[in-house]
């Protein structure tokens, strides 16, 4: 049945649409994180590296069955495309999803950082700019 | 054009608060070098495969790596905008689009992801969060529609991203020398261009080497 035809539903441009025949069911993917289209901090990048912080949760009870499975998938590093292509969610669901396990002291963002730095203090650069990272992953790629 | 992207690499450096990783990526563990693939990436790397419609980015990713479906939609984008409106987005329409990426696993955790971009106009703001923080991005060129690439080379010119121009040896398309194609596309001498079979591995693979070897020279290693 059309949506349009449901008594109440959403008319006009707030309707949800279809873009692509290729895009995939709609199926309200926000209903999972209670409305919510945005995480409660900063958006993860697509391959943020999320990890179980190994804490229990407060209230186990309280955890979504989507977010009892991505903690699950989190015991072993997972980046956030990977966890959407795993769960066969959107990836911005994800990222709300995640967002509250974080939040929550659950999960951790893997930062990346390098070991050597002039005042022996970590640095944050960046790993696209990492100079070491890409040399490293230019040998790998040669010998593949 | 420069403020816009200071405004999103400045979203880039404020990722969620996590804990810092010492590294060792320097002295690997060659012995457990299998168990550690199994570990999960510990760092991940972007490189966005750009380019009109058929030219091959499916293919190309495909050739060297295993691919894997991604749901994404248009709506959540505006939030990387930094527009902190909720009563915005009840309004606002959501999109599913379905795109493909592919991972290639190194050692010590380290992993490169794929993304073949949409080359629509209507799915750039997807290009926007892909390209920040990403290593570099290949435009992949088909000589029979070169113009379908101008769109990609100006954006990642603009964006300062890192990126090579792979033209995709298409069976019947005339075939031309990297010189002609770099007039052609008006592109900047130091920017590599090559000829590639998106189909086979080893010349994927080449053009993703093309491409480290590139962003390693703009990082100011040598190589």
């Amino acid at each position: 049945m059309d949506p349009s035809d449901v008594p109440g539903a959403p008319r006009g441009p707030g309707r949800e649409r279809w873009l692509d025949a290729a895009a995939g069911p709609i199926v309200r993917p926000y209903a999972v994180t209670r409305g919510r289209t945005r995480p409660a901090g900063e958006p993860l990048d697509i391959v943020a590296i999320l990890v179980a912080t190994g804490r229990p949760p407060a209230e186990p009870g309280r955890l979504s069955r989507h977010q009892r499975r991505l903690l699950a998938l989190c015991r072993r590093p997972h980046a956030l495309a990977d966890l959407a292509s795993d769960l066969n969610l959107p990836l911005g669901v994800i990222r709300v999803l995640a967002g509250d396990l974080i939040e929550s002291g659950l999960v951790d963002v893997q930062r990346w950082s390098t070991p050597v730095s002039p005042t022996g203090q970590p640095t944050m650069i960046q790993p696209h700019t990492d100079q070491n990272l890409l040399r490293m992953v230019l040998d790998e790629l040669r010998a593949l | 054009m420069n403020s816009a992207r200071s405004r999103t690499d400045g979203v880039a450096q404020g990722s969620a608060g996590g804990r810092a990783l010492s590294t060792g990526y320097d002295a690997p563990p060659a012995s457990d070098d299998a168990g550690d693939r199994e570990d999960g990436p510990r760092v991940a790397l972007k490189i966005l495969v750009a380019g009109g419609f058929g030219v091959g980015k499916t293919t190309l990713v495909g050739a060297v790596s295993e691919i894997r479906p991604l749901r994404t939609e248009e709506a959540l984008t505006d939030a990387s905008i930094g527009v902190d409106d909720l009563d915005g987005v009840a309004a606002k329409t959501t999109t599913t689009v379905a795109m493909d990426f592919g991972r290639i696993t190194l050692r010590d955790g380290v992993a490169i992801y794929l993304f073949g971009t949409p080359g629509q106009e209507r799915f750039w703001f997807m290009w926007n969060e892909l390209s920040r923080g990403a290593l570099g991005a290949v435009v992949l060129a088909d000589t029979r529609r070169l113009m379908a690439s101008f769109a990609s080379i100006d954006y990642f010119e603009r964006k300062g991203t890192p990126f090579v121009v792979a033209v995709n040896c298409f069976d019947d398309a005339d075939r031309y020398d990297p010189p002609e194609i770099r007039t052609a596309l008006d592109i900047d001498p130091h920017v590599p261009v090559l000829m590639c079979d998106a189909r086979r591995t080893g010349s994927a693979k080449e053009v993703l080497v093309s491409l480290v070897e590139h962003a390693l020279r703009l990082a100011g290693g040598s190589r």
